[in-house]
């Protein structure tokens, strides 16, 4: 564990606190583990640092406008906070954040800031973007403790290099997010999901497909084995799972087309409102693997492969796993040996995809390669990159690869 | 005019060895270095300003992309890479010292596949092209310029276009899974790949947008959609700005977000109206083009709602379309736009600010200020969902002064955007046109990152010069 927890964490309560803190940093060559409130520190590699940064106690909503679609809030906000204040006017973060803390030992409430720094995004990504996508504007403050903006608060912004995407998911690498602004959009007036009972995993990605390329505006679709159904609130056996949202007509218009749409695939079943918000909620959070000893790895490829990489793993280490994103997500646990990681790594690798070690003992964590490596031209680039962000490499050093 | 980097004497001198080393490297019709063959690339889609560039080199593939890019990497020469060179922003614009890369002869459709949807195309390929290729299947590709017939998906990745449909499919950089590019010193480079949101840092989000400035871009994966079951508009005219501004946050507020929310003032509505005929009622102040998605009882289930909603704001007219062509006539002026006011004025300046939309009124009461104060006229088109003006400044350019005054009206529109809480450009990119505006919306610490990242893919600025950034110490 890193010496950060020996010494008081810095907990600036405003971001002239956290320039401040990382300025100090930055003169003494001090490395930071820079970080919300922490509830993702069992994700990617440890961090070797003397002190900590948190964000949590910058707080609170800054702007809300429900009428332009737009929301601003400090980094410390927690994701609850923000998720109960766009459902109060009938809005939603379009992202769908998955909360970890089940699946990663967590008591801590994840923060924003910790959610766009990890660019979580759960089931409504096949259809409706990542968090990055809805990214609208950063304030953050750089490796040198300088304070810089990027995007702002309108929703469509060309204006200088988009540092919005650049600093969502960079893990608090290259600077501190202070303050997000994010594009929200009305919530739907209901929700159904359509269970296809019985298929094997190609065949299940095989439906997924076709509910995504039809004309209903599927809004996730993800396959569930056997073996774990029983964790996903309404499913019992294999099944793939297609959800519906918008204004209540539509849903019932659309699921009807679409149970006629997938008739090959068999006779379908349908989750109501409340069920279809439980049995997804499961699916975002990875509940089916939270109780799995062991290691959990997030694999992203295309679709079509996402059976292959699953077979293949549960061959090679008896893996359990799950498919999101239309089959692109596989989520994995086995066991956390380096062992299994390669074979995860070369499942993805073979399938042209990427991966993430997303829990495991902090040794394993340490030793292997949490994500792929970048080629050696793009690897240069990085390094630079960093260095024109955090030119004494003090922000979260370690915490995406060895050595950076 | 705007001042440029004074060219590279050393480059200059040069030029006949330079033209030499592309011909050995390309296809012998590969290299244009004949003036009069040079003038067709002397500007792009920002016609006010032209140069002619050193030599224009056509790869083919990107093994000669890299080759090329390695050569003048060796030779020191800046390097302006450009698609079908329909910018709106300058950013196709050549430098006396520069060489043109052109995009357009790599326009290959690789991959199509519609089960995993997504395609893997050549830069050179045209955005209409992409979606001409799976709409036999239901799928589209969603952002959709006004220029898509010509403009090419590897200028759409470098600007991160737009489109009038992006309130509801995003634009361009929410439309990518991958990248093949080229580095300014020659090596290949792919970046994501034909799945989502690859581990580390987010290249994909920063290189979209970034104009050139980064790397050339040769190849794009792009996501793939289906296509609705349909679509129909309708048409709602208003007694003043103020009141259809107020209706479109009270839509927005509603809950429904329709495919497309374009607005046009009482210029644009005259100057379209005469040119294209559909309809659009001359006693409006402001007009209205709302669309909506999905079966047909779904569009009139959501036209029903939000006729309710205009109603509220007490309509001039309002008119729903009842089948595909009512739809495509009400669209019929609003497409033809650009031409109708190029039918009044020859030259007009299309700017691309973006404000909140709460600020719609205000900022258009004070652009007609601002146009009256100039002694020039101002149409204003624009997707009013995510408060994208496209304010068309009208001038002569046969008359020096009066583009002067058109620039400094542009250039005071898009501050005022700024200081609205808005930006500089939604989708047209900074380019040229609007680099010495980049100190109104970023502070100097800000553009001094940038500029970082900027040196980190290009440590000698070779790529795509004089733009987006203010020059350092603007010469004379």
């Amino acid at each position: 564990m890193s010496a950060g927890l020996a010494t008081e964490p810095l907990a600036p309560a405003d971001e002239a606190g956290v320039a401040a803190s990382v300025r100090a940093a930055y003169q003494a060559g001090e490395p930071l583990l820079v970080l919300g409130n922490g509830s993702k520190r069992g994700m990617l590699r440890p961090v070797q640092a003397g002190r900590t940064l948190s964000t949590g106690g910058l707080a609170g909503v800054t702007l809300y406008s429900p009428q332009e679609l737009v929301l601003s809030a400090r980094a410390g906000t927690t994701v609850a906070d923000l998720t109960a204040a766009v459902a109060a006017q009938g809005q939603q973060i379009t992202a769908e954040i998955p909360d970890f803390s089940a699946l990663l030992g967590s008591s801590a409430p994840p923060t924003l800031g910790g959610a766009v720094a990890a660019n979580l995004s759960g089931p409504r990504r096949v259809a409706w973007g990542a968090l990055r996508d809805h990214v609208l504007g950063v304030r953050a403050v750089n490796g040198t403790g300088e304070v810089i903006r990027s995007g702002g608060r309108v929703l469509k912004n060309v204006t200088g290099l988009d540092l919005c995407k650049l600093l969502t998911g960079s893990h608090g690498t290259l600077a501190v997010l202070t303050e997000i602004t994010l594009k929200v959009l009305p919530a739907a007036e209901r929700r159904a999901t359509l269970v296809l009972r019985g298929l094997d995993p190609v065949q299940g990605v095989a439906a997924l497909s076709a509910a995504l390329g039809s004309p209903y505006g599927v809004s996730a679709a993800a396959y569930v084995p056997a073996d774990l159904a029983a964790l996903v609130p309404g499913l019992h056996g294999a099944a793939a799972l297609v959800r519906l949202e918008d204004f209540a007509s539509f849903v019932s218009y659309r699921s009807e087309r679409l149970r006629a749409d997938l008739s090959s695939f068999g006779p379908a079943d349908l989750l109501d409102d409340a069920a279809t918000l439980a049995a997804w909620a499961a699916i975002r959070d990875a509940a089916p693997l939270a109780g799995e000893p062991g290691a959990i790895w997030r694999v992203s490829v295309r679709p079509s492969a996402g059976p292959r990489v699953a077979a293949v793993l549960e061959r090679m280490f008896g893996a359990r796993w799950f498919l999101d994103w239309g089959g692109g997500l596989v989520w994995i646990a086995g066991p956390a040996t380096a062992a299994a990681h390669e074979a995860v790594c070369a499942a993805a690798r073979e399938a042209g995809g990427t991966w993430t070690l997303l829990r495991a003992p902090e040794a394993l964590r340490a030793a292997v390669e949490v994500i792929p490596p970048e080629a050696k031209t793009l690897a240069a680039i990085a390094r630079r990159v960093k260095a024109a962000f955090d030119p004494k490499a003090i922000l979260n050093p370690g915490r995406m690869r060895a050595g950076e | 005019m705007i001042t440029q980097l004074p060219p590279r004497q050393d480059v200059l001198a040069r030029r006949d060895a330079i033209v030499a080393g592309l011909r050995r490297l390309l296809p012998p019709d590969a290299v244009i270095a004949e003036p009069l063959r040079l003038r067709p690339y002397e500007t792009d889609g920002l016609a006010a300003y032209r140069q002619v560039p050193l030599a224009v080199a056509l790869p083919e593939t990107t093994a000669q992309v890299a080759a090329v890019m390695q050569f003048l990497h060796r030779e020191g020469v800046p390097v302006v890479p450009r698609g079908a060179g329909t910018s709106l922003s300058g950013g196709a614009l050549p430098m006396a010292d520069s060489v043109v890369l052109g995009l357009m002869r790599l326009n290959r459709i690789l991959e199509i596949d519609t089960a995993d949807r997504l395609a893997v195309v050549q830069a050179g390929v045209t955005n209409i092209a992409i979606t001409q290729a799976v709409q036999g299947k239901g799928f589209f590709y969603a952002p959709d310029p006004s220029s898509q017939l010509a403009c090419m998906i590897g200028g759409n990745v470098s600007m991160n276009a737009g489109g009038a449909h992006c309130l509801r499919y995003g634009v361009t950089t929410n439309n990518l899974l991958g990248l093949k590019l080229v580095t300014v010193e020659g090596e290949v480079v792919e970046i994501g790949g034909c799945h989502f949101d690859a581990a580390g840092y987010d290249w994909l989000g920063l290189l979209t947008g970034s104009e050139g400035q980064l790397a050339i871009v040769t190849e794009v994966t792009v996501r793939l959609l289906h296509a609705p079951e349909g679509a129909r508009a309708m048409l709602v005219a208003f007694r003043s700005n103020e009141v259809a501004g107020a209706c479109v946050a009270s839509i927005i507020a509603s809950g429904i977000i329709p495919v497309a929310l374009e607005f046009m003032d009482r210029p644009a509505i005259h100057a379209c109206e005469a040119f294209a005929h559909a309809g659009y009622p001359l006693d409006a102040e402001a007009l209205l083009i709302i669309e909506v998605e999905g079966s047909p009882a779904e569009q009139d289930e959501l036209l029903g709602r939000l006729q309710e909603l205009c109603a509220r704001h007490e309509p001039t007219s309002l008119r729903v379309s009842a089948c595909a062509e009512e739809s495509a006539a009400i669209w019929k002026g609003r497409k033809g736009a650009f031409g109708a006011v190029g039918r009044i004025s020859p030259d007009y300046l299309c700017m691309d600010g973006v404000i909140p939309t709460s600020r719609l009124a205000d900022v258009l009461h004070r652009i007609g200020e601002m146009g009256a104060e100039t002694g020039l006229q101002v149409a204003n088109i624009f997707h009013a969902g995510d408060g994208n003006l496209h304010p068309l400044i009208m001038f002569d350019a046969n008359d020096p002064d009066s583009f002067r005054r058109a620039e400094r009206l542009g250039a005071d529109i898009l501050t005022l955007c700024v200081e609205a809480g808005g930006c500089l450009t939604g989708e047209h990119g900074v380019g040229m046109e609007k680099r010495d505006l980049m100190g109104v919306q970023f502070t100097a610490v800000e553009l001094d990152q940038q500029r970082r990242i900027k040196s980190a893919f290009d440590p000698g600025w070779l790529l795509n010069p004089s733009k987006v950034f203010p020059l350092p110490a603007a010469p004379a």
